[in-house]
């Protein structure tokens, strides 16, 4: 099979599908590997470097195109691009076929398939084609880095000669993969970094990523579901809603820097950082907003352009974050087109075999045969469903000690009211016993201690050899037998006999047994 | 030749060695020197007794003593260790005989003294020479006291000894399949145990006061019937229960004796057996969650509602795809059942084991302390296997280890790795501690059939996404799994 990547005609768009690596790595499943010349420049891989992969480098896009069964892309296509698919090629990009609807009909007229790589499932087998995460990851990175070009201030506090510097304060909002990758980017430059999210299953990710969760106090019912929608955030409710744009108003005139990342899938991005908010910052705070592309979670961000307001509170707006780290962000995508083609050439034999069958590929396929096949049917193996997890409630070390004392107490005296009784009972028995049976009673009551003693200590693998010699033991009542064999009756000689027989039957097959199966016992 | 001193001095060196021969099952080195304890306090004890003070017929004892040592040389010589419970089991019926046999002696000779004292007005303190001999002498001395307590240590003797006979006797029978293994009793069920029970307590009263030999034969009988009864109304799968307990009380039969004989040797002895017998009953019934009563009485716990509904299916899978899923894992753990000692399949399972091994895996044994039909049975079959020990370890020690194990391969055992004893608290065997196989990457079952297990409730575990079926009689389906293993 052809695969070869276009330039990306979108203006402005860096990353290449294909990189001078992934390029290997498809060869190495039977493929041949082309692209454009120069489609690789704006991410730094030069169309040299590509040869020296053992890539085609192909001319112009029409040579491209018609040499190839399989089109790999960053943006979705062009309606130019799109009609000029032929029946027998692929195309792998990113589609958003929920706003591309006429584009997708477009596609599927021409016969060709189309995977959407921003429809890959969420599920644990297919993470390494999410594209979506690896991009959001290099947009929280870069989220913060752009911020910290717009701030004044250092991230991390100082104590200089000249003087002392606080910290920056950061806020991120949201913590999918953009938003704990700018957790993580904002705390290893030193800022102290606060994070929130609807999801209070992410606490401890958030909490992990070295950043503060802003807790917030609601009852169970308030609280959205975050498993039923395939790990995102859902919609929530207005009074939810009140309280979250309550903190957030608190926290507005503390925060430096603001990072908001809050999407919900198939609608505008919800409005989180209202225009008082902006209002009570301070001058020279900068806010990032990653969901500009679908609105904005702040009220004044405008889509693809940084502001400054009035009272000096810049508004970052890009949506093409990851294109402006075209480079690691062309090597990421590369690697996760590279594995959705690994699974579409099961046999590595250099045959795509696109099987609709299999949930990934089914899923991500939003065009085949000629049918639009979107919205795929939901995946049999669910999505990361997280359990809302039990709060475990710690004792404090008063309650520990005040519950070991009561423990301690019960003990005591379920011991002393046994042991009482227990007493009461043995000395009732001495009032009426003679003192030859006492003799022998404390005789009996301390071999019962002993055996309780010893016999925990007794290994787990040894219980059959342990019940065979205690059988063979039990054999001891031989002597009650050879006691009264001589005792001149001849109906107790002759059932003495029989017991002293018996018994001894039991005595040797006990010992031998036991020590057949103590002999087997080996170590390794 | 031994003068009394001499012959107690003897039993207190006996019940020391006694004692540590069971201390010293406490590890399997330790195990081997311990035996010999065993085996040298029984014959100081025996050797003791017979040359010592008041016993006759040395040639009889001799001539009995060895006829039985050679019969138990041979059966133990002989024995499967896949038979061992029934061999275990048939041994405590010995013990329980034996029991029954001198309380009834001991009663014989008791009536004789009395007549004998009768004769002589029933005053003289001494014994006339000639009249008595042995154990007639000590009878002979009692007072009015002992003898009443005699008379109660007779009965327990007795009863005690006679519900152990037939109890092991109808345990062994069901543990060598010769009876069926299905719980089974008669109409009136527990009641019937009830009045049998009952009835021998006023039997014991009759015979306290005074009312002759025939009170105790009867005790002795209906005391048998509510051992077979009692063990014929318990099911295959609990005898690890029932054979520690009948252990148990063959311990306290031994002990009853001693006391109507006044031999403090046969008290220890007893006294030991018996704790032990309890101990491992009490682990058994903790093992399954369950109460000693309710395992006696037989059936499982009430459940409050319907069962989980076990939704998908089992998956089957050929030797092919277990061989294959073993040469690639790192980490497996082999959970061995009943069902394994049923196939001998002990062997393939050390060939398995050794062959994997070779190659560098880590493999280790998982045993649940009631799998197989008696406690430690799987342990006894693996060493019999030549299976290292100290791979094989208990349910406690490996249970956490499951998630980071790449393969389990379960041979024959079913409830212990039911995941419905935490999943679901309607399963009857909700709350019994169980083997957590399930979270190991990928589960094999060496399964004959589709059948439930002795609980007779469904096993969510076959269904479970990662679990594949792998149907066939064990020892089969490993050796057509060995050739296959590179």
């Amino acid at each position: 099979m052809r695969i070869g990547a276009p330039k990306e005609v979108e203006t402005g768009e860096a990353r290449v599908a294909i990189t001078p690596e992934s390029a290997g790595y498809l060869q190495k499943l039977g493929h041949d590997v082309f692209v454009e010349a120069g489609a690789g420049v704006a991410a730094g891989f030069t169309d040299d470097a590509y040869r020296a992969a053992g890539v085609e480098v192909s001319e112009t896009d029409t040579a491209l195109l018609d040499a190839v069964d399989m089109i790999v892309k960053v943006r979705p296509p062009k309606q130019a691009e799109a009609e000029r698919l032929k029946p027998s090629q692929t195309l792998i990009s990113f589609f958003y076929p929920s706003s591309n609807a006429a584009l997708m009909e477009t596609a599927a007229k021409t016969g060709a398939s189309v995977i959407a790589m921003d429809m890959v499932p969420r599920i644990s087998r297919a993470q390494k084609m999410d594209a979506l995460s690896s991009m959001a990851n290099i947009a929280g990175y870069r989220a913060v880095i752009e911020a910290g070009n717009n701030f004044g201030r250092f991230f991390t506090g100082q104590v200089t000669a000249a003087g002392k510097v606080p910290p920056a304060k950061v806020l991120v909002v949201g913590a999918g993969v953009a938003g704990l990758a700018a957790i993580g980017t904002a705390t290893s430059l030193g800022a102290i970094t606060y994070a929130f999210d609807v999801r209070p299953e992410v606490a401890e990710q958030i909490e992990s990523m070295g950043a503060e969760f802003v807790f917030l106090e609601f009852s169970d019912d308030e609280l959205p579901d975050g498993a039923e929608t395939g790990g995102y955030a859902p919609p929530s409710s207005p009074a939810f809603r009140e309280k979250q744009l309550a903190k957030f108003r608190e926290l507005a005139p503390e925060m430096d820097i603001v990072i908001t990342t809050a999407l919900i899938p198939n609608r505008d991005a919800p409005v989180l950082w209202t225009r008082d908010m902006v209002e009570a910052m301070r001058p020279g705070s900068v806010i990032v907003d990653l969901a500009a592309e679908r609105g904005g979670n702040c009220e004044l961000t405008e889509r693809d352009k940084k502001i400054t307001t009035e009272n000096g509170v810049t508004i970052v707006g890009y949506t093409d974050f990851p294109s402006r780290m075209s480079t690691q962000a062309s090597i990421l995508y590369a690697n996760n087109i590279r594995h959705m083609i690994t699974d579409l050439t099961p046999d590595k034999d250099g045959k795509i075999v696109h099987d609709m069958e299999d949930d990934v590929i089914r899923g991500a396929t939003i065009a085949h045969g000629g049918d639009v096949t979107w919205p795929p049917p939901p995946p049999k193996v669910a999505a990361i469903a997280a359990k809302p997890r039990e709060k475990v409630v710690v004792p404090t070390p008063e309650e520990k000690r005040a519950a070991e004392i009561t423990a301690f107490r019960a003990q005591t005296r379920s011991q002393i009211t046994m042991l009482s009784v227990g007493a009461v009972l043995l000395l009732l028995v001495g009032l009426v016993a003679p003192a030859s049976f006492m003799q022998h009673f404390i005789v009996f009551t301390l071999a019962c201690f002993v055996g309780f003693q010893v016999i925990w200590g007794v290994s787990h693998a040894l219980h059959t050899p342990l019940m065979a010699v205690t059988n063979a033991i039990s054999g001891i009542i031989i002597l009650g037998a050879l006691l009264q064999i001589g005792s001149g009756n001849w109906l107790v000689v002759l059932l003495s006999l029989v017991a002293v027989l018996i018994a001894s039957v039991n005595i040797v097959g006990g010992f031998l047994v036991t020590r057949r199966m103590l002999a087997m016992f080996q170590k390794s | 030749m031994f003068s009394l001193g001499l012959t107690n001095a003897a039993y207190v060196v006996a019940s020391i060695l006694f004692i540590l021969s069971l201390g010293g099952l406490s590890n399997q080195e330790s195990a081997k020197r311990a035996i010999w304890y065993g085996i040298a306090g029984m014959a100081l004890a025996v050797i003791a007794t017979v040359f010592g003070p008041g016993v006759y017929n040395i040639w009889l004892i001799l001539l009995a003593l060895i006829a039985g040592g050679v019969v138990g040389w041979y059966v133990a010589g002989r024995v499967q260790m896949t038979e061992m419970p029934q061999l275990v089991a048939a041994l405590h019926s010995f013990v329980g005989l034996a029991a029954v046999f001198i309380g009834l002696n001991a009663e014989i000779m008791l009536n004789e003294v009395l007549a004998l004292r009768e004769s002589f007005g029933g005053t003289i303190a001494v014994v006339p020479e000639g009249t008595l001999t042995g154990f007639g002498e000590r009878l002979f001395v009692k007072d009015a006291v002992e003898i009443a307590i005699l008379k109660v240590e007779v009965f327990l003797g007795i009863f005690i000894g006679a519900v152990t006979f037939t109890g092991s006797v109808i345990a062994f029978g069901k543990l060598a399949g010769r009876v069926d293994g299905k719980p089974n009793q008669l109409p009136g069920g527990h009641m019937l145990n009830a009045a049998a029970l009952a009835l021998c307590v006023i039997l014991g009263l009759l015979y306290w006061g005074g009312a002759g030999i025939w009170t105790m034969v009867l005790v002795a009988l209906i005391a048998g019937f509510i051992g077979w009864h009692l063990i014929m109304g318990i099911g295959g799968a609990d005898m690890p229960v029932v054979v520690s307990m009948l252990n148990s009380y063959s311990g306290w039969a031994a002990a009853a004796i001693g006391f109507t004989l006044g031999n403090d040797l046969l008290i220890v002895t007893g006294a030991l057996v018996g704790s032990s017998g309890a101990i491992l009953s009490y682990i058994m019934c903790r093992a399954m969650n369950r109460k000693f009563v309710n395992v006696i009485l037989g059936g499982w716990g009430g459940t409050s509602g319907p069962a989980m509904e076990v939704e998908g299916e089992q998956v089957a899978i050929e030797a092919e795809g277990v061989a294959n899923a073993l040469n690639e894992a790192d980490s497996v753990i082999i959970v061995p059942g009943y069902g394994m000692a049923v196939a001998q399949a002990q062997g393939a399972v050390s060939d398995l084991v050794r062959k994997l091994r070779a190659k560098g895996k880590k493999v280790r044994f998982a045993i649940h302390p009631v799998a197989g039909r008696l406690p430690g049975h799987m342990n006894v079959l693996l060493a019999e296997a030549k299976v290292p020990y100290d791979i094989v370890l208990e349910m406690d020690e490996i249970n956490e280890d499951f998630p980071d194990t790449d393969v389990v391969i379960v041979i024959g055992s079913n409830d212990i790795v039911n995941p419905a004893a935490q999943d679901d608290p309607n399963s009857p065997i909700a709350g019994m501690p169980v083997l957590e196989v399930w979270r190991a990457k990928q589960v094999f079952v060496s399964k004959r059939g589709q059948g439930t297990g002795y609980s007779g409730i469904e096993n969510p575990l076959f269904y479970k996404e990662n679990t594949r079926m792998f149907y066939g009689d064990a020892k089969a389906s490993l050796d057509a799994l060995l050739p296959r293993l590179d």
